[in-house]
């Protein structure tokens, strides 16, 4: 019988951009490493993502964002998360994010940034570190 | 909390209990089929449907979990988005954690959770594996096999076993060629069921297996073939109409009493097997003998079999159990 929890991520890319090739390696690789990943796809509103996040109970939202958009998206989906009170849930970034940006979006309250270039490893270690 | 259950947290079992009584109201409807064939689309399209009626909906969708891994990418809401926003919609996906025949243990649980939670119409759809997926007989009140037309492997797929669960067939993607012929079949198979005499004896009783056997005189229901495309929704009305007065039937003929107190039955079953093996097993796994065994089965001076045999004789005889052996 196993009892361990089980990390579930729900990757979700909010907004227009149309490249989910990353979220989906990002995807495979985390069940890899034997998470439990709920993949919504493209084109996403933040009340889906919130919906969603909801309903399957998971314990990291993970965004791919190559648009640019990343501190105005992270920093609504956060308020909205508040409002609902989701905040036990780890906001997580990944994507094409420039690196002056990363403090900013910490201090949004997102707990992890993984940009371009971020290895699958550091990925994994990163999410695990979080429920430590 | 459907979260505790698929975590197997002991709270869970207390909240439960308490539920327990609030639920069986639901209609339970299984979906299963091949990969591919369009399952996650079609419940789409079904929640749509019940939606016009105004009815509250709740969808399990299984996923498979890698066995080497432990890890799942489930991805089956992602062709359920339109009704992301839509409050009387629940979807949650689950991995399959390890059973086999499509449906993870805690489906179950997460159903009477639904169900006490007030949905009316609960939607299991089972992983993509095809041809052995029974447990979805012990959860649902109504089956639904989908099949696509062209392949051979449409017919392939309803083989043995899963022709004899299924309540209603669905021939989805009826747009491509070979749709009319993959319906013939289909209907030609499920009269073949009908008409020998072991097929009379799964009229009569449709979960034979089961043992629920509807009461003498009371008509039967015959299996509906249907013909759907998913996708544009073309002939998906028809389909949930025929569940819907499938369960009518059901209740009029009393056989969705007796269903239900036979599920009942399995999931007493299934919780009695779950909770002595779970205690079983590290009982056991704590013990000497069990160390002692598997050191032995390493250094390669007892074969796995006898050492299996011995350890449980063993456990039997220190705790003074006594069982018939045949």
């Amino acid at each position: 019988m196993e009892t361990k929890n089980k990390i579930r991520v729900l990757i979700a890319k909010p907004g227009l951009d149309g490249h989910d090739k990353g979220a989906k390696i990002v995807a495979l690789a985390l069940r890899d490493a034997g998470m439990e990943v709920i993949y919504s796809g493209l084109h996403q509103t933040l009340d889906q993502i919130i919906q969603t996040a909801t309903q399957e109970a998971v314990d990291v939202i993970g965004l791919s964002i190559m648009s640019g958009a990343h501190l105005p998206i992270c920093e609504k989906l956060m308020t909205m998360m508040k409002e609902k009170g989701l905040e036990d849930i780890c906001l997580t970034v990944g994507g094409v994010i420039p690196h002056q940006d990363i403090p900013r979006l910490k201090q949004i309250g997102v707990s992890a940034v993984f940009p371009g270039g971020t290895s699958f490893e550091d990925i994994v270690f990163g999410m695990n570190k979080l429920f430590e | 909390m459907i979260r505790l259950i698929d975590d197997n947290n002991p709270k869970a079992f207390s909240l439960l209990k308490q539920l327990y009584p609030h639920s069986g109201n639901a209609f339970i409807i299984g979906i299963t089929g091949s990969p591919g064939v369009g399952k996650s689309t079609l419940i789409d399209a079904l929640i749509f449907e019940f939606r016009k009626l105004d009815l509250k909906i709740a969808v399990i969708a299984v996923d498979p979990t890698s066995p080497f891994s432990g890890g799942a990418i489930l991805g089956d809401r992602l062709r359920m988005q339109r009704h992301a926003s839509d409050e009387k919609v629940f979807i949650r996906s689950m991995a399959s954690r390890g059973q086999k025949g499509g449906l993870s243990r805690a489906t179950k649980d997460a159903a009477i959770v639904l169900s006490a939670m007030g949905y009316e119409i609960i939607i299991i759809e089972t992983v993509g594996a095809g041809q052995a997926e029974f447990d979805i007989a012990s959860v649902a009140h109504s089956i639904g096999i989908v099949t696509i037309p062209g392949t051979g492997d449409g017919i392939q797929a309803v083989k043995a076993g899963i022709l004899e669960i299924g309540d209603i067939f669905i021939v989805n993607k009826n747009d491509r060629p070979d749709a009319q012929a993959a319906v013939l079949e289909l209907k030609m198979m499920l009269s073949m069921r009908n008409s020998n005499t072991l097929g009379q004896i799964l009229n009569q009783a449709p979960r034979d297996k089961f043992e629920i056997c509807p009461q003498k005189g009371c008509s039967t229901w015959a299996p509906r073939v249907l013909k759907t495309i998913a996708q544009n929704g073309t002939g998906v009305k028809e389909l949930a109409d025929t569940f819907l007065s499938h369960f009518d039937f059901m209740k009029k003929n009393n056989i969705l009493d007796l269903k239900k107190k036979e599920l009942e039955r399995i999931y007493f079953n299934s919780l009695l097997k779950d909770l002595a093996m779970g205690k079983i097993e590290l009982f056991m796994q704590e013990s000497m003998d069990f160390k002692d065994a598997l050191n032995q089965i390493e250094a390669g001076l007892v074969d796995p079999i006898t050492a299996a045999e011995h350890v449980v004789n063993h456990l039997m005889v220190t705790r003074n159990l006594k069982v018939q052996d045949n």
